[in-house]
This record gives C-alpha cells, structure tokens and sequence, in this order.
C-alpha cells in the first residue's frame, strides 16, 4: 500500500467516525440526556475516569483476564485441534463431544463453572477459556487435516523428530488458522470475559458496566465501551498486525 | 564394503474406493555396493518412487527386508532423499532449509557453506525458496542431501520438468558433489540417456509390478560421457543388453 492510499484511507476513517458522532450528537439533542447522554458528557466521564484511575484500573483487571483465558484457550485448543487433525479414528470418537461443546451456550458454561469452582478468579478464567476452546479446535483441525504430507515426509526421511517437526513444519504451516482463531478469539473472549466479571467478580470493566446499569448511569456505561474498544483494536494493530505480517514475511 | 540389499517380495496397494487392489512390485531384488551409482530405470508408474519409499523407510507396508548398513561411528544409517519436487519450506530460507535437516553439532562444521558454495548458491543463502529459480530449488535439494553425509541418497526424478540444458547442468553438478562426496546412490529415472550419462550401473525394471529386467553395467567412464554419440551408444547397450550381461 503507497503512503498516499493509507493517507486516504485514514482520512475516509476519520470522516465515517466524524458523521458517527455527529449522529450520536443530534440523536441526543432530542433524546432524553439520561438514556442517552451528548458525545460531550461522555467524554467528560472518560477524562474523570482516566483521572481518577479507576477507568485504567478496571481496564487492566480486564486485560489481565483476556490475556490468560486467551493463552489457555489457543494453547489447549491448538494442542487438541493438531491431535484431531492428524488422528482420524480419535476425531470420529470426539466429533460428537465438539458439536456438542460448540453449542454450550457461553452463559451455561459461566454458571456452571462459578456454581461447580465458587465465584472466584480460576472459575471465571476457566469459563471464559472453555467458551473458546471448541472454536479454536475446529480451526486448528481443519489446518491439521490440510498440512503437507510432501513436508512431513521430508521430516521423517531426514530424521527431524516430533519436536523438530512440530515446531520448524507443523506450527509455520498451520500459522494461517492460528491467526485467524486468535483474531476471531479475542473478538469472543473479550466480550465473555465482560459478561463473566458482571456475574461474579467485583472488578473489570464487567463489573462497572453492572454497576452503572443499577444506577441507570449511560454515560458510564458508554465511556467505558469506547476505552475498552479503543484498547482491543490498539492490540489488534500494535500486536496481532504486525506479527502476523513478519510471519508472512516469505510469501511472493 | 558392506553392501545395500534390496528385497522386496511384495508390495500391494489395497483397493481403495472404485480403484481395484494393485501390486506396485514383486520379488525386487538386488545388491548395491557402498559407494556405487545406481539408476533404476523404467516408465512412468511402473513403482519407481514406491521402491525408493520403501527403501526410505517412509512405507512399511511390504514383504520383504532392506538391509542398509551405517557407515562407523553411527548406529543408524543415514538416508539423504532428493524428492521429485524439491519440498523446501517455503517459510525458511535457503540456508536454514538446510540447517533444518542437520543437528547443532553438524551445522557447526562449516559444511553449509561449503555446499552453498559447491551449488553456487553462496549469494543467495537469505533468500526464499518461492523468490528461486526452479533449477535453483533443486540445488538447494541436493545441497540438503548431501549435507547430512547420507550413507545411502535416494534421488526421485530430480531433473524431471527441467529444460534440458538446464537438467544438463544440474547433472554434472550432482556428479561434481558425489565425487567430492562419495556415497552409495539410488537415482531413479524414466530418461534412458540421463542413466547412461550417470550410473555406474542400470537397473532395468518391469512394468509394474515393478521387477528386475535387467542389470546393465556401464564402463565408459563418466567424463567420457559427455557426447550424444557416447551417451547413443551406451543408450543403445542399456536398451537391449546383451545376453548373460
């Protein structure tokens, strides 16, 4: 892409978000401000939030959560989804538990997982990373069952071993669809986390929006939305972006 | 000097779907000297690569044995394979396809330069194998073989697809580094004068199920064999030998 064209395509970001809040702007100026409070008080919410470092605060906790549910979800899932892939008879026996698991409703496995664990930390992880693993298997076995067998047999020819093979052919092929879970897994798993921390932390950005709902306070519930969107797409750009980019590095 | 035995009684491909059972080979049998040049010759689908798999250890679905003896110093032999495609990893360069197949220790030794060098790939160790040359894929194949310092090389059609001048030079390359390295080969080929220009003997094979036809020991030494006319009449010698050869 020329810097010209990534010049334009900034400038048309700019002006799609501009016309979006001149929308939220106008729409308030005829609601009522308490259901839904002007661009300006949401604003003013934001920078007492960032002031008072509640806001960071909870965003952090929040953060932290996504961060390991994530781990856990993309490494249990990748490691299930290469052994399904690559072992027909065990992905017959387990097709049926997967299906199954794919349509727990995330609510289910949330309370399940605080009435089973009690309400704390490892119960909340857990439920948000068992919502993800089943997506991260179904990806990881469609790559598994597509890798090379050209290469494969190159590894066992030239005697490279499983760790040698796993890491150097296994994981660079199946690359494409670790990202693409990753990218379709933070998507999901940060908006479980919310719903996880409204049920039963008393912390994160969940938690807030929870307690700004029973004070029917919008503005709070809107000014935490745009930081914490704004946080997922930095993570989207600054990390999964540019590393997906340099593994790409070789391609024509 | 220890020698490389082949015998595969039989070797059957289970019917599959619509496709009814096949037997690839039956009773394939020979001996192959350390350090020999051997080429198996026959046509297109008469079991060729499925020979070299089983050799290769890739199939173990066979009746029979493959005694393959490890140089000293090793407890197994050490199998180096030029695949029909060069299968490079498309995400590792030049030189770390080759770092790949060696363990710390080997790498250490300088003998990736040395073939990048022998290949004439020296200026583009860096580079990716889809930004090479076709023929340059297949350099960096042979490299890989022989850097691992095979007991045995298996080479399945290396130089099919190639152009001929092309396939030419890539030849008399392989025949540069085996001198320098010598080693027990196994080339499998379909091309009657690419055995004739390379073997120290032909191994002339059946249709399938892939059995020895003949065995056809080449005199003329190789850098005798560099004339259409030579290449003709050993062409000749291997297409119909002479009885009791």
């Amino acid at each position: 892409m020329t810097a010209r064209s990534l010049l334009a395509g900034a400038g048309q970001r700019i002006l799609s978000y501009g016309a979006l809040l001149l929308l939220w702007e106008m729409a308030s100026l005829v609601a009522n401000p308490r259901k839904l409070p002007s661009p300006r008080t949401v604003a003013g919410v934001l920078a007492d939030g960032i002031a008072d470092g509640s806001l960071p605060y909870h965003i952090g906790i929040t953060l932290a959560r996504v961060a390991v549910s994530f781990a856990l979800a993309m490494s249990i899932g990748i490691a299930i989804g290469i052994a399904l892939g690559r072992r027909p008879r065990l992905d017959r026996f387990f097709d049926g538990w997967l299906v199954l698991f794919l349509n727990i409703p995330a609510l289910v496995t949330i309370v399940l997982c605080y009435v089973w664990f009690g309400l704390i930390e490892a119960a909340a992880i857990a439920a948000v990373a068992l919502n993800k693993i089943p997506n991260v298997v179904v990806t990881l076995r469609e790559g598994a069952r597509a890798l090379n067998r050209d290469y494969l047999e190159m590894a066992e020819v030239f005697r490279l071993g499983r760790a040698k093979t796993l890491r150097h052919i296994v994981l660079p092929e199946l690359f494409p669809f670790i990202v693409a879970a990753a990218r379709s897994g933070l998507a999901l798993i940060w908006k479980i986390v919310l719903v996880v921390e409204l049920m039963g932390r008393s912390s994160g950005v969940g938690f807030q929006i929870g307690t700004f709902f029973s004070l029917f306070d919008v503005a709070g519930i809107l000014a935490y939305t745009i930081a914490f969107v704004a946080v997922i797409q930095v993570i989207e750009l600054a990390i999964l972006r540019p590393l997906e980019r340099r593994a790409n590095l070789w391609r024509r | 000097m220890s020698e490389l035995a082949i015998d595969i009684r039989l070797k059957r491909f289970p019917a599959v779907g619509q496709a009814s059972a096949v037997t690839a080979i039956k009773d394939l049998r020979f001996a192959v000297r350390s350090g020999e040049f051997i080429c198996l010759l026959g046509p297109s689908g008469c079991g060729k690569t499925t020979s070299l798999n089983i050799i290769a250890g890739l199939d173990r679905d066979f009746e029979g044995t493959i005694a393959l003896p490890a140089a000293a110093g090793r407890p197994r032999p050490v199998i180096g394979y030029v695949f029909q495609t060069p299968r490079l990893l498309p995400w590792r360069t030049v030189e770390e396809n080759i770092a790949l197949v060696l363990d710390p220790a080997q790498a250490r030794t300088g003998v990736i330069d040395e073939l990048l060098r022998a290949t004439g790939l020296a200026d583009f160790r860096h580079a990716y194998p889809e930004r090479l040359s076709v023929g340059m894929t297949r350099r960096v194949a042979l490299a890989r073989a022989f850097a691992v310092a095979p007991d045995l090389l298996l080479m399945d059609e290396p130089f099919v697809s190639l152009d001929e001048p092309t396939a030419e030079r890539l030849r008399g390359l392989l025949l540069e580094i085996w001198q320098a390295r010598p080693t027990t080969v196994l080339f499998v080929t379909h091309d009657t004068r690419e055995a004739a220009r390379l073997a120290d003997r032909v191994i002339v094979l059946t249709t399938a199920p892939a059995s020895v036809q003949a065995i056809v020991a080449i005199d003329t030494p190789r850098r005798d064999r560099t004339e259409p006319e030579t290449i003709d009449r050993i062409r000749r010698q291997i297409v119909q030998p002479k009885p009791g050869a």
